[in-house]
């Protein structure tokens, strides 16, 4: 197999010579191959600890390539059919065809300060990197790797562990951009953040980003993380987000996945929790072609608290895979999982909730819970909440069911004349309010209530063939890509 | 006639429960049904208001003329029968607003009229929650979810009262009631009882029917209705129990 540079003809005019896409099958080989000939663009940015990582990465790459359905928790996720297909891959950013109206499906009457990711590199007109006046950095990794060194070396590749994880080796070691954001000690962000990461490519595409998030003490911050594809060609998304919640800071982060059925989206969340830090996420899955979360949270301090939140809604032959690894370090500390989905069709899922309690973490509160329910006789859920406890004075449970609509409930709704298709609707909708309730933000919750129900009625699709018709945002994002600010 | 129901046999799995049931309800009457546990009386409730799991082997029910078999669970409800339910089910996150906003604009909506606008809603629901002596804050908790026996059988009524139905089927509504609990459901019955409508109210006990007086009294007993009679016949029950039934049936 080789990795041949694609000849740059036909309808891509806008690239500039430092452009490179290399297109092939994915594989181990193939990879090793792409690193060693862009070698010189990958690590452009990269000071000398962050090349370190980068080499350190690339062995554990090596020697752990991509996940196979033999490991153990791969086991109900295969992506053989993902990494068989042929991928476009960018070592320099493309513009794609930047319409205005690429990303419609805004959240209505939120000011949130937006950042947008294209295809997995950062946007932006000619601002890489925005500090505003109370000290809140936020903007492209790459850009953050220059300007800041210092704190980049500090987080980076130190919460997201990759010596057993070929996925995150893989990112680690190919990364060359993301989202940056950096919240002072003592520093409230005074309005949410949106950051909105599109795929908008001619052909399938696979892409590496990695996001970098550093909330100082006693900070705040609400995040809204959505990844989104606007047409439907096939892409696979291997992002890597790394949390860090010094001590006593709140953040408030949402991860709304929204991808075509073509997709595969591998989305590592990691985040560490110091002393009193709390942390509210929501990961929200609309639609995709196959999504895996891996989220893990570390307790690194005494007395935080992490509620986990899921809901997914899953139908024809999409997949989504929940992975949830909470490691109580520290005493005092306080998880909530909550995950819920709705699989129609053919699809699957999957939830794997493992916490675990260390010796030292007396007086932990863990609780779990998963519940599906199964529209049809050929979706599938496999559910396995699981807790290790080395602690003895501890409040842990965990709760997992998986079955049909209450028909009880739905012949009750139905005798007070209310349609079978109402009927259902508002059942699968009490459903997934208890995961919808949880979101903090108005607006948000609104817009996801909407999403919800035009999801159910099977109405919302990715914005090209959309039939959501979602109210046009008074100020439609634009993607006005500048190659060289880049 | 409002409701004739002839020859009814319906059965669960197989196993019949119904074994030719004959009845009818004339518009303005209220009839009481009686008889011993698990003797199909609310299989027969069950299958009047459509649920699938029943069988329905032989005969035939007519509401308004019409063959019920051939309407859904929600046209009979939109054409006025009504299932006060034994086991009101708990519906965690369906608030008994939205629950009755969705239920009486589809009602609506079958009769033509366009949705309720919200305010007169609203002031509905304040009206019949005082017809029930309700708690405002029952109703923006989720259907029955940790209501008390009483209060969710005060929530049928309430939901009767707002749905306005032709025939009410009142299953038990009596039982797990307090004294005061009683005489509210009963006065929401009468307060509602027109010459229009009918009520059918499965009670084991006759002291609701000395609060709600029925025109006829009928005994349920293996599937069959084996004696019908007037109010006396319910305090004969109340006195004696059912043996007599049995061995006369016998
Ligand atoms: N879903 C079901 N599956 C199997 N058997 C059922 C089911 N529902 C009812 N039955 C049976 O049908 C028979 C009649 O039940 P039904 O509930 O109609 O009695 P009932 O007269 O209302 O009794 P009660 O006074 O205790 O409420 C019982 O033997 C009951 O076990
Ligand atoms: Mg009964």
């Amino acid at each position: 197999m080789s990795w041949r540079k694609k000849d740059m003809t036909g309808s891509r005019k806008n690239l500039n010579d430092m452009q490179s896409i290399t297109k092939d099958r994915i594989s181990k080989e193939g990879m090793m191959y792409l690193f060693e000939k862009n070698f010189g663009r990958i690590c452009q940015n990269d000071t000398k600890p962050i090349s370190e990582i980068r080499g350190k990465a690339l062995s554990s790459f090596r020697e752990l390539g991509f996940p196979n359905k033999r490991m153990e928790e791969w086991k109900n996720t295969d992506l053989t059919e993902s990494l068989g297909k042929i991928y476009d891959y960018n070592f320099d950013p493309v513009s794609g065809v930047a319409g205005k109206n690429i990303f419609q499906c805004n959240i209505p009457h939120l000011d949130t300060a937006v950042i947008g990711q294209l295809n997995g590199w950062y946007i932006s007109k000619d601002v890489p990197l925005i500090e505003l006046g109370n000290g809140i950095i936020m903007g492209s990794l790459a850009e953050a790797m220059v300007r800041y060194p210092a704190i980049v070396e500090k987080h980076l590749a130190k919460y997201a562990a990759f010596g057993n994880n070929g996925l995150t080796a893989l990112n680690t070691a190919f990364a060359q951009d993301g989202v940056f954001i950096y919240v002072p000690d003592n520093v409230q962000s005074p309005k949410p953040v949106q950051m909105i990461n599109v795929i908008q490519y001619t052909t399938d595409i696979f892409l590496q980003s990695r996001n970098l998030i550093i909330l100082g003490k006693n900070s705040r911050l609400s995040l809204v993380h959505c990844d989104d594809s606007y047409n439907h060609e096939g892409s696979f998304s291997n992002i890597v987000t790394e949390v860090f919640l010094d001590e006593n800071s709140f953040l408030d982060h949402y991860k709304l996945q929204n991808l075509n059925n073509n997709s595969t989206l591998i989305s590592t969340t990691v985040m560490q929790l110091e002393k009193a830090a709390h942390l509210d996420s929501h990961f929200l899955s609309m639609n995709g072609g196959l999504i895996r979360n891996n989220t893990r949270i570390d307790f690194q301090g005494n007395d935080g608290v992490a509620n986990v939140y899921g809901l997914y809604l899953m139908d024809r032959k999409q997949h989504i895979d929940n992975q949830v690894f909470v490691d109580h370090a520290k005493p005092g500390c306080t998880s909530n999982e909550i995950f819920k989905g709705i699989l129609d069709e053919n699809s699957s899922g999957v939830f794997n909730g493992h916490v675990l309690v260390r010796k030292d973490a007396q007086k932990t509160n863990a609780y779990q819970s998963n519940r599906n329910i199964l529209l049809t006789d050929t979706a599938k859920a496999n559910s396995k909440p699981f807790l290790e406890i080395y602690a003895d004075d501890v409040k842990c449970s965990h709760g997992s069911t998986t079955g049909q609509l209450d028909s009880e409930a739905l012949f009750y709704l139905r005798q007070r004349g209310i349609g079978e298709d109402s009927a259902r609707m508002l059942l699968l909708y009490a459903f997934a309010a208890e995961v919808v309730s949880k979101i903090n933000i108005p607006q948000l919750r609104n817009s996801i209530e909407d999403m919800i129900k035009k999801r159910l009625q099977g109405e919302l699709q990715i914005c090209e063939q959309c039939v959501l018709h979602c109210t046009t945002p008074e100020h439609p994002i634009e993607f006005n890509i500048d190659v060289s600010k880049i | 006639m409002l409701l004739s129901i002839k020859n009814l046999h319906a059965s669960i799995n197989g196993k019949e429960i119904l074994k030719g049931i004959n009845l009818e309800v004339n518009e303005g009457e209220v009839h009481a049904i009686m008889g011993p546990n698990g003797t199909g009386k609310s299989t027969l409730a069950s299958v009047i208001a459509g649920r699938e799991v029943f069988d329905v082997t032989e005969g035939e029910i007519k509401y308004k003329g019409k063959n019920l078999f051939k309407l859904s669970v929600e046209e009979r409800s939109r054409e006025g029968i009504f299932l006060g339910f034994q086991y009101p089910v708990e519906i965690p996150g369906v608030s008994i607003t939205n629950f009755m906003r969705t239920a009486v604009n589809e009602q609506r909506k079958y009769r033509g009229l366009d949705p309720l606008p919200a305010g007169e809603f609203l002031k509905m629901m304040e009206e019949k929650k005082k017809l029930v002596e309700i708690q405002s804050n029952l109703t923006n908790r989720s259907v029955n979810e940790g209501f008390s026996g009483g209060e969710k059988k005060k929530n049928e009524i309430f939901q009767m009262a707002i749905l306005q139905p032709t025939l009410a089927i009142l299953d038990e509504t009596d039982s797990g009631l307090d004294i005061d609990a009683l005489r509210i459901v009963a006065n929401g019955v009468n307060t509602l009882r027109t010459k229009e409508n009918a009520f059918v109210v499965i009670t084991h006990y006759q002291r609701l029917l000395d609060y709600i007086v029925p025109d006829y009294v009928h005994v349920l007993f293996e599937g069959k209705i084996v004696k019908s009679g007037f109010k006396e016949l319910a305090i004969e029950l109340e006195e004696k129990g059912y043996d007599w039934i049995k061995k006369e049936f016998e």
